[in-house]
């Protein structure tokens, strides 16, 4: 059952936040040096997809707090149909901005080469689905909108800098980088940024860990957040549940203890890195055309 | 008799040391226009949400056309309409698209068009929620009630908060609903509403029925009392009053006094030949036969409005 329940602010938010991203990525950092753009673009992609879930948890916490969810509740549908339904339609509302990020990218800045698409549309999916389910999570645990903002900063602060979206992965220090390897928009950032590499694409089997930690966090969360499911206003969250949330990163742990140990990330990360300080051009001043 | 299409024996509720209800018991026919008339948290909306299926009793039963609204799915919800005390609706979302959405849930529908040409939302059709006053706002919560042309409807507070005229479009709309044979539960805590629209009233107060039947019955029973207001010239103690032939209850109400009576001429005759021994003269004299207000206050010693 599908709800098409649009809201125009969201739309706005989530289109114009990471397109002012993209400008200042494509235009300042990766000026004149097309072969960097694919992982500059793959950076704005992963803040896009990251929006998700932002967007689902403060229009969960909005639709129960004006006692919107009430309505629905004495029609035939049930929570996890409300629930799939936002998720379905975040994730058709966030690629029109996918998109056209794509677009501008050729137009405006001249990107050359696309990667490996097939992973790319992959883990954009995959990424749109699981960051829009957590976002639920944190709408299904929290009772005040407040609460919803206060930890969706925290995530998202981590989100942004430590996953290698905003200052490149390698030139974070190895704690942090330990730390990172726990943060599912790491795998995310990763797995963008070497798919879309015009030099090395990654292959989509080299992927299968990533994707099946957010297939895994995508199914427990969701379960989660239809257990927890909450329609009307004045419903508190038993603390308890708080840690049942908890359980839909544990595909991520697993990950990040895996991590920890091999460092895949990092090897691959570093590499690509290396490769676009290579191609830089080496005069700045120098007008690139 | 025909068959109870809602049955509600017993229920109690509590929040935290308030108890909303307890024990109410009642039940209401198929085709059935059934009125819960008493003064806010007296726990109208806690037995209509009990039988929406939003709430859960602490005790006792309810079931609507033979289903637990607490147990039953979606076939539950298929056979019910509510307009709930406050329907809230996401602000952009349009008129239109939320009779459509609301429809989809359902497999057996009304289309939007008649619902809306009905409830007078035709102009309205592209508006935002946000942008709809407030009658038009309870006019697209009862098309809403009605999306899946249930068997039973609820009705909370259909017209709280609104002015008489837009009250009066509402009656309009439910006294149509009436003719369509749905069976209603309504509540409210207009004295009007309920003798106008309602086949039967339970009066609730503090959680219990302490009333129940048909609005000319609940008046008779009342031992056929009529009130007869009086205002007079000079005040004068009421004790007096009290004692006038007929008179079973005497009780002054800023200048009126209000004498119950179960014998008007005679209450009358002893009026006058009393305030002319008094030297009193008459202001003004008001006879109305009982309705569900004195009701009301007979049996709470409350107005309904307090």
């Amino acid at each position: 059952m599908r709800l098409a329940m649009r809201n125009r602010a969201f739309l706005f938010f989530s289109m114009i936040m990471p397109l002012v991203f993209l400008f200042i990525y494509a235009g300042i950092l990766g000026r004149g040096n097309p072969e960097a753009l694919p992982y500059l673009l793959a950076d704005v992609l992963a803040l896009t997809v990251m929006g998700s879930f932002w967007g689902l948890s403060v229009q969960l916490v909005t639709f129960r707090e004006q006692g919107i969810l009430r309505r629905f509740r004495v029609a035939p549908i049930g929570a996890s149909a409300m629930l799939a339904s936002s998720i379905i339609s975040n994730y058709v509302l966030t690629i029109p901005t996918v998109l056209i990020e794509f677009y501008l990218s050729r137009k405006l800045f001249h990107m050359s080469g696309m990667g490996n698409l097939i992973a790319v549309a992959t883990l954009l999916t995959l990424g749109i689905v699981t960051f829009a389910t957590l976002g639920l999570v944190i709408a299904s645990v929290t009772n005040t909108m407040q609460e919803t903002q206060i930890i969706n900063q925290i995530l998202w602060f981590g989100f942004l800098f430590l996953s290698g979206a905003t200052i490149p992965f390698p030139s974070l220090p190895r704690a942090i980088q330990r730390v990172a390897y726990f943060l599912p928009a790491t795998y995310l950032v990763s797995g963008l940024q070497q798919s879309m590499s015009v030099v090395d694409p990654v292959k989509i089997s080299e992927l299968g860990l990533d994707l099946a930690s957010m297939i895994g966090c995508t199914i427990i969360a969701f379960v989660v957040a239809a257990q927890l499911f909450r329609w009307e206003p004045e419903a508190k969250t038993p603390r308890r549940a708080k840690l049942w949330a908890a359980g839909a990163i544990i595909p991520f742990i697993l990950l990040g203890i895996w991590e920890n140990k091999y460092e895949h990330v990092r090897a691959r990360a570093m590499s690509d890195y290396q490769t676009i300080e290579r191609t830089s051009p080496p005069d700045p001043a120098m007008p690139s055309r | 008799m025909d068959t109870a299409v809602i049955e509600v024996q017993n229920l109690t509720k509590r929040y935290g040391d308030v108890e909303a209800l307890r024990g109410v018991s009642f039940s209401v026919s198929e085709g059935e226009v059934f009125g819960l008339l008493g003064p806010n948290g007296a726990g109208k909306t806690s037995t209509v949400e009990i039988l929406e299926g939003l709430r859960t009793p602490d005790s006792g039963r309810a079931s609507v056309c033979g289903l637990d609204p607490q147990r039953s799915g979606a076939e539950f919800k298929y056979i019910i309409g509510a307009a709930l005390q406050s329907t809230a609706l996401p602000d952009k979302m349009r008129v239109r698209e939320a009779l459509d959405l609301f429809g989809s849930f359902y497999p057996r529908r009304r289309g939007t068009a008649e619902l809306l040409k009905r409830f007078g939302l035709e102009e309205k059709r592209n508006a935002f929620y946000s942008q709809l006053s407030g009658g038009q706002k309870q006019r697209l919560a009862l098309a809403m009630a009605l999306v899946n042309d249930p068997r039973v409807v609820f009705l909370d507070e259909p017209t709280a908060g609104l002015d008489p005229q837009v009250r009066r479009e509402i009656y309009d709309i439910i006294e149509e609903l009436k003719k369509e044979k749905k069976t209603i539960l309504l509540t409210t805590h207009y004295i009007e509403e309920a003798e106008r629209l309602c086949d039967r009233v339970a009066i609730v107060d503090h959680g219990k029925v302490i009333a129940l039947g048909t609005p000319r019955e609940l008046k008779g029973r009342s031992g056929a009392v009529t009130r007869i207001t009086v205002r007079m010239a000079r005040p004068e103690a009421n004790g007096a009053l009290g004692k006038l032939e007929g008179v079973s209850e005497c009780r002054a109400e800023a200048d009126d006094y209000l004498l119950y009576s179960t014998r008007v001429p005679r209450t009358i005759v002893a009026l006058v030949k009393h305030l002319e021994e008094q030297n009193n003269e008459l202001v003004s004299l008001e006879i109305a036969a009982p309705s569900l207000e004195d009701i009301f206050l007979e049996l709470t010693g409350r107005r309904l409005r307090d």
